[in-house]
């Protein structure tokens, strides 16, 4: 099947169940690896999936096509997740907590401090392989790590990191979708992508020391 | 003038950004939010660095890494309940608003 957007909707909106079964299957996926970036078990994740496709049969005759159909799923995840995590007494408020600034610091990390070479790299960086997402994705054990590496960020980053890097999301509409400033987004995806790139780092260094 | 003072005087002077602040900066140079005197002061030091050239393709193949990430698995039965909500939704919809194509 072909998700091509304007037929897909009238297809959804007539209550087609062919094109209803095809859309979960392929949505479901996405909706639940965002879930987990906001309740605390995968058991939780999915019912919140589950109560999103509900506000889809619900909400299908009214959507507009002023977003992009998925960002509008995002979106019903997104509020359904937070009303979930508020009951589960997790949802943190936005913001750059403290626990979010040690991004930052491990940034700083990377850095002289002091002395005439101040901002200067200790270790400067060397190249990658060349073939870096496929030979990372190929090693099981990369993998893990990557996903071990999101799964320990900070809520905020984590969402933000999801839906832009891994879905795609333009940054205008997760600011929309999250409620955060355009500079609270790029602070918060800056500083997942500065951890998660430290964890790949290992596996796809080449041989250029 | 303490020599701190002198080197960012003279930093600024040459238009150069440390490594450190090219570090800082990548994700609002990859996201086209640099004003244009920042981004030919980004693109100058890339141009002397090698090491920032290297920091900057290891950002974009680790976003390159995260997009190609498969999606989570979804459980069988969640797929079944899934199937089966929409079946009980859509018998309960007045007739004049959903229709099946095959009808
Ligand atoms: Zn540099």
């Amino acid at each position: 099947m072909k998700l091509d957007e304007p037929g897909l909707v009238q297809a959804l909106q007539a209550g087609d169940e062919q094109v209803f079964a095809a859309v979960m299957d392929w949505y479901s996926g996405s909706l639940l690896r965002l879930a987990l970036s906001f309740v605390p078990s995968r058991a939780v994740a999915e019912e919140v999936v589950q109560e999103t496709w509900m506000g889809v049969f619900e909400g299908i005759h009214r959507f507009e096509s002023r977003s992009s159909f998925k960002t509008w799923l995002f979106r019903i995840l997104t509020n359904r997740a937070k009303t979930r995590g508020i009951r589960e007494n997790r949802y943190e408020p936005f913001g750059l907590s403290a626990s979010s600034d040690e991004g930052l610091s491990l940034e700083d990390s990377l850095f002289i401090s002091e002395g005439s070479r101040m901002g200067h790299w200790k270790d400067p960086p060397n190249a990658w392989e060349p073939d870096t997402p496929e030979r990372a994705l190929l090693s099981k054990e990369c993998r893990v790590a990557i996903e071990t590496a999101i799964e320990n960020l900070p809520a905020t980053q984590r969402q933000v990191m999801t839906l832009r890097d891994i879905e795609g999301v333009s940054s205008e509409e997760i600011c929309n979708i999250l409620g955060i400033s355009e500079t609270n987004q790029r602070v918060l995806l800056h500083r997942a992508r500065t951890k998660v790139r430290r964890e790949l780092s290992p596996y796809v260094e080449g041989d250029n020391t | 003038m303490d020599t701190n003072l002198k080197q960012k005087l003279m930093r600024y002077m040459a238009g150069n950004f440390s490594c450190q602040e090219i570090a800082q900066l990548i994700t609002d140079y990859l996201d086209g939010s640099l004003n244009l005197g920042e981004r030919v002061r980004f693109q100058i030091h890339l141009g002397l660095c090698f090491a920032c050239r290297n920091y900057l393709r290891q950002m974009k193949h680790t976003i390159a890494t995260l997009r190609q990430l498969p999606p989570e698995p979804v459980p069988q039965h969640v797929k079944e309940e899934l199937l089966e909500r929409f079946r009980n939704w859509k018998q309960h919809q007045p007739q004049s608003s959903v229709r099946s194509e095959n009808e």
